[in-house]
């Protein structure tokens, strides 16, 4: 590996990081379109402030960029408040118009200089290693010191504020009567999104900051009930996708940022089907095994039901099940097959018979 | 170049003619479409289709090696039904939010198309399949036979909502009723979502990925501020987007550097904005207004009130009350300009050094009002 390499894949893992911190909480509040919205109207602010400072290299231009993330969340919630339209339609109403006015005022103003269309929606990671400042004499790309910072700022917020972030996710009616402002947590947090998106954008793009966002958190909601947990496999999902991104990019020689998100989106795909207790596929063997468990304990209240009563030597037959219980014959066969292995009943000349441990399952589910 | 002459190379110039037909065409449609989607709540569901078209069109390019527009269509179209299909996967089965599910569908299918580009793009003959006209959007290339594919398609997607608009009415409002009544609202759903991926995907040439979102969302958006009855709404929300559409193409004719797909945005945007601002009923100015008009009607009644009642209290009920006095009982702002109004209203009449009494009208109307207040009391 060059250097070179080295370095895009340490950009690559801040920037997974610093997003997957915010994004967890982002996914858990049901913000996660937020961050869409952000990662495009930034760019109105980088235009704005490049246009004032006349200087692509500021550091004033992040702070204005995430001045405009901040604004455009005031101006959803404004427009939101205003009961005209639905929280989703002010979403899509707020950031096509500013980023529309942002791709404008770039293509009359400011073509020429490094700030074009492609580079903000797509970003070009390849050439992060080229953009290079002197730090306490090392020399380090710039993208890597401003996410590195960014990263700082994103984990010092998330563990000082820890606590009021948890309560004011999970219940905002008990953190404003204990005392804690959930519009000023709210607001923390998207000035989190938005610094964040700032410098991510430079690396991989406006629209795969969505992805390194929203998706390591979903996938990690998957995986967990506990918000610390979260974090940390968010952050980890988040960062073997760009390991992973980084060498497919490599093999294919394709664009890296997309490669990152298309391996990030598969890790989410491959904890949507396998997740335990959450993924597709343990929820359909849990729906099997209560069928199967139900239909033995339905059998087990009819043998019951029926036991020493004249009728007994007809109802509790195998064959009978088809009439009474409306099971098709494979599947009565599959039940009492199940049972007995499960010692609710034994068989004897064809007469179902409940055992000791079946009948106190049938009492007990009638008892309820 | 005046508005006249802007508006003459609508006819004359070939070039404009084509692209604002096609423009107007692509914002009627997604108009008419778009307008369901803000019903119901499904703005954003455009945002990640359009998205979600890209790997679809490097598709079938990687599969066919042809730049035909309707087969990169079917690609995207193709993409897009995957991407509806994975959205309700992850919301029906999962406890993950809507909105945490259009957000990676969004951005993984896109990064999924960037990457099979940006690989394709190594091959020179495909750098002209233009990365760029897909993100954007080129209007300006529109060519006839794109006015005929968007006919077609766009008419067909009409005709559907047009055949089945009662069955679309009732999902958007009251689908379990739908259900209860024996029509396959599932079935209905997934063809509503369908001829909104067929929108998307016609619209993406001109429009692009990235703001196609806003042409299904801001005509029903603006739509839905001017009236409260769905087929008018549907009719305004074509027209708001074909509006947008020719005055972006027009705009963006006048300069250089005017992509058009943006600039159509914001044409839409302006729509919304004069929308929500102006509409009778619902818009912001006209509540200012009403409430501005209710409040001086409260504040005029106080005044007549107070001149009843302190009138009240001498021999003659019409005694007149310096304005000082009425000010210093009511303690209500504008006090001079509400006893105006009641003037005008032939309820008061002024007389020397800015005293006041009231009219034999006056009179009645005030004890009107008490004996209204007097009734309400004994309800409680």
């Amino acid at each position: 590996m060059s250097s070179a390499q080295i370095e895009i894949q340490l950009i690559g893992l801040v920037v997974a990081a610093a997003c997957a911190l915010p994004g967890v909480f982002l996914v858990l509040r049901g913000m996660a379109m937020m961050s869409d919205a952000i990662s495009h109207t930034v760019l109105l602010g980088i235009v704005l402030g490049f246009m004032v400072l006349g200087d692509l290299e500021s550091p004033w231009l992040i702070i204005a960029a995430a001045a405009m993330g901040l604004i455009t969340v005031s101006l959803i919630e404004l427009l939101n408040n205003t009961k005209l339209v639905k929280q989703d339609a002010a979403i899509g109403l707020v950031f096509p118009a500013l980023f529309s006015l942002a791709v404008i005022l770039i293509s009359r103003f400011a073509r020429g200089v490094h700030l074009d269309n492609d580079a903000v929606l797509l970003g070009e990671l390849a050439f992060a290693p080229f953009n290079r400042i002197l730090l306490f004499g090392v020399s380090l790309p710039h993208s890597l010191v401003v996410m590195g910072v960014i990263l700082l700022v994103n984990i010092a917020f998330i563990a000082l504020f820890y606590k009021e972030l948890k309560l004011a996710t999970f219940d905002a009616g008990l953190a404003m009567a204990l005392g804690f402002s959930p519009a000023l947590i709210h607001y923390g947090l998207m000035a989190l999104v938005s610094v964040t998106a700032v410098g991510a954008f430079d690396a991989v793009g406006s629209i795969m900051v969505v992805a390194f966002m929203v998706a390591p958190g979903a996938a990690a909601y998957l995986l967990t009930d506990r918000l610390d947990r979260m974090l940390l496999y968010a952050v980890l999902i988040g960062a073997a996708g760009t390991l992973g991104g980084y060498w497919m990019a490599h093999w294919l020689d394709a664009n890296i940022a997309g490669s990152m998100s298309t391996i990030i989106g598969l890790l989410f795909v491959l904890c949507l089907l396998f997740a335990p207790r959450r993924g597709l596929l343990a929820i359909a063997a849990r729906r099997r095994r209560q069928k199967w468990e139900f239909a033995q304990t339905m059998l087990a209240i009819h043998l019951l039901h029926h036991e020493g009563t004249a009728e007994a030597g007809v109802e509790n037959r195998l064959e009978h099940l088809h009439d009474h219980l409306r099971w098709e014959p494979g599947f009565a066969r599959g039940v009492v097959r199940r049972a007995r292995e499960g010692g609710l009943i034994s068989q004897s000349n064809g007469s179902l018979l409940l055992t000791a441990q079946g009948r106190q399952l049938a009492e007990q589910n009638l008892e309820g | 170049m005046n508005l006249w002459e802007l508006l003459a190379s609508l006819v004359n110039d070939h070039t404009v003619r084509t692209v604002a037909l096609g423009t107007a065409g692509l914002g009627a449609v997604s108009g008419v479409l778009g307008a369901f989607a803000v019903l119901r709540r499904q703005s954003l569901l455009g945002d990640a289709l359009s998205h979600a078209a890209l790997p679809g069109v490097a598709l079938a390019y990687m599969l066919t090696a042809s730049k035909t527009p309707l087969v990169l269509m079917l690609g995207a179209g193709f993409t897009g039904f995957l991407a509806i299909g994975l959205f309700f996967i992850i919301t029906r089965h999962t406890r993950i939010k809507e909105d945490a599910s259009l957000g990676i569908v969004l951005s993984t299918f896109f990064g999924v198309g960037l990457l099979l580009l940006t690989y394709l793009q190594r091959n020179p003959d495909a750098r002209q399949a233009g990365l760029n006209s897909f993100l954007f959007g080129q209007a300006a290339a529109l060519l006839t036979r794109d006015l005929v594919t968007i006919a077609i398609f766009g008419g067909l997607a009409l005709l559907v909502v047009f055949i089945l608009w009662k069955e679309f009415k009732l999902l958007s409002f009251d689908r379990d009723f739908g259900s209860s009544l024996g029509f396959p609202m599932p079935g209905l759903d997934l063809l509503l979502t369908s001829l909104l991926v067929v929108v998307i995907v016609l619209g993406l040439q001109a429009v692009g990925v990235v703001l196609m979102s806003a042409m299904i969302v801001a005509p029903g958006a603006a739509a839905r501020q001017w009236t409260d009855d769905l087929a008018r709404m549907a009719l305004l929300a074509a027209f708001f987007g074909a509006l947008a559409g020719v005055s972006g193409a027009l705009i963006s004719s006048l300069g250089s550097g005017l992509s058009t797909g943006p600039v159509i945005v914001l044409c839409a945007s302006a729509i919304v904005l004069v929308s929500l601002l102006l509409a009778p009923n619902r818009g912001l100015a006209w509540n200012a207004w009403r409430n501005w008009r209710s409040r001086s009607r409260l504040r005029g009644e106080a005044v007549l009130l107070d001149l009843y009642r302190m009138g009240a209290q001498h021999e003659d009920a019409l005694q007149p009350h310096p304005v000082s006095a009425l000010e210093a009982v009511s303690g209500a702002r504008a006090t001079q300009r509400s006893l105006q109004n009641l003037l005008a209203r032939g309820l008061v009449q002024p007389g020397k050094n800015n005293w006041w009494a009231l009219t034999e009208q006056g009179l009645a109307e005030a004890q009107r009002m008490e004996a209204a207040l007097a009734a309400d009391r004994d309800e409680q």
